[in-house]
């Protein structure tokens, strides 16, 4: 149920609603939660709102952490 | 980043989406697993008994008085004096329930490291009497009650919202509590209650859409608040006397709200390791391999496994608004009773938005369903196929409990993938 997706902001309305690209569907979301959030961001999206901006440079970070274990080296040799 | 870069993110995204999943460095983590396991393993003896015993006289009970835990940093070292049995990590997230099934994880997992799943599910946790009092609302006249799709199965004492569908009840699924707005703009004549349930994930944004219809000055939009809070009910897990866990993962989007303060008090009074975990499966490993090595140094702590969408901060934006529109009570939790504070009421600006107070439906007696055990289920005493109801006379298909209507619950998870023990 805390099911949340990240999603892309096309385009931000006056109403504090956006239109997200999710996986490529476009639905409308509201950005009351996270109201920093820009065109353009993505946002993790639950139950129609955004609750937070998220970035991939996160992503990214937890990756290079996870390539640093010595117990790869012994999966991959 | 400039807009013209964002197809290339959006490349990148989907790359990382798969390198969550990347077997070697699934596998990686498991031998990772493998040897804090062991090393744990050597400074202990384990016994072969797969959980606790079933209790067959339990009962729902209160919450009792916070007592010595066996990490305790206070009175003991931790790493020297657990009890002589496997080390157990429990989830409290339906999603990480339905990942851990999917992936297998607990067929992979050394001998002395028990996976549970606790009461990681909202709807499951919702108690007979909330169900009823959401179910009461489809006889007030002229009404719509809005609902997640989840709940719609769950069997209150005698009905359940499909039953009250195909009784003829309005009752409509929607997605979002913006959704539920749409439905009280389009049916002005109508009062449109939206069934209020899931944790802190969820209640902010029932809270920012009660807000938004005070700003549309709606008249005809109601909510039945019956959202739990996930701290206060990792107290009583930790305090449960039958469980004696050892680790916990915590819930990703849970704490994408309410960041890692609220989670301070397991570390620090009981010291028991726990991590917040994202939902790939390279995620959940990580996360386990994370409690281990606290384990394996006797250091606790609360840990982000999950920063990509985790701030240690929480989002302060949903917390306020959570706050601003609800107030803590305390909330009966199905299989645990009564928890203190772990549940949130419309505060007395919004209580006018309250269904139950503005039109005191009138509400069936409680009763439990014979023979389920989703109560032990959801604190975790016994696994899913122990209930001798699973796979007999409760399957999806004809689910008695909810932990086998939700597609997150423990019993449905463990029906689909096939999990005994």
């Amino acid at each position: 149920m805390c099911l949340a997706i990240p999603a892309q902001i096309l385009s931000i309305n006056e109403d504090s609603t956006a239109e997200v690209s999710i996986l490529g569907v476009r639905r409308v979301v509201a950005l009351d939660l996270v109201p920093q959030a820009a065109l353009g961001d993505f946002v993790l999206v639950h139950a129609g709102y955004g609750i937070e901006v998220v970035s991939e440079q996160f992503a990214q970070e937890t990756l290079d952490l996870l390539r640093e274990m010595p117990e790869l080296l012994e999966v991959v040799n | 980043m400039a807009a013209t870069d964002r197809g290339s993110e959006l490349t990148m995204a989907a790359t990382d989406s798969n390198s969550f999943r990347d077997p070697v460095l699934v596998s990686g983590l498991i031998r990772k697993i493998q040897n804090l396991a062991a090393s744990l393993e050597s400074s202990k003896c384990v016994d072969t008994s797969p959980h606790a015993p079933i209790d067959a006289s339990f009962k729902a009970h209160s919450v009792a008085p916070p007592k010595a835990h066996p990490n305790n940093p206070n009175n003991s070292k931790p790493n020297t004096n657990r009890p002589n049995r496997p080390i157990r990590i429990m989830e409290v997230c339906g999603t990480h329930t339905v990942a851990i099934a999917r992936a297998g994880f607990r067929s992979v997992m050394p001998a002395n490291i028990k996976l549970l799943s606790g009461p990681g599910c909202p709807v499951c946790v919702t108690a007979n009497a909330d169900i009823d009092s959401i179910i009461a609302c489809t006889r007030i006249p002229n009404s719509i009650v809005a609902t997640f799709g989840d709940m719609l199965r769950v069997p209150g004492s005698s009905s359940s919202l499909q039953q009250c569908k195909t009784e003829g009840a309005a009752v409509q699924v929607v997605y979002s509590p913006l959704d539920a707005i749409k439905l009280a703009q389009d049916n002005a004549s109508k009062n449109v209650i939206f069934a209020g349930v899931g944790f802190e994930t969820t209640a902010p944004l029932v809270a920012a859409s009660i807000k938004r219809a005070a700003a549309l000055n709606l008249k005809n939009f109601f909510v039945v608040t019956a959202h739990k809070l996930v701290p206060p009910a990792l107290r009583a897990l930790i305090n449960d006397p039958d469980l004696g866990l050892d680790a916990l993962i915590l819930p990703g989007h849970v704490s994408t709200v309410i960041g890692v303060a609220p989670y301070e008090f397991i570390a620090k009074e009981f010291g028991v390791p726990a991590v917040v975990t994202g939902f790939e499966p390279v995620d959940i490993l990580q996360g386990i391999s994370q409690l281990l090595t606290q384990l394996a140094n006797g250091k606790t702590t609360i840990e982000i496994a999950y920063s990509r969408a985790v701030m240690p901060s929480g989002n302060p934006v949903a917390v306020a608004t959570m706050n601003e529109v609800f107030a803590p009570c305390d909330a009966n939790w199905r299989g645990f009773g009564l928890i203190p504070n772990s549940g949130l009421t419309l505060r007395e600006e919004y209580v006018s938005y309250d269904a139950l107070k503005r039109f005191a439906p009138e509400i069936e007696a409680t009763k439990e369903h014979q023979g389920c055990l989703c109560g032990e289920v959801l604190r975790g005493t016994i696994s899913a196929s122990d209930c001798p109801l699973f796979g007999k006379v409760c399957v999806p298909a004809n689910p008695i409990g909810p932990c086998m209507v939700s597609s997150e619950g423990s019993c449905a998870a463990h029906y689909r993938y096939q999990i005994v023990g």
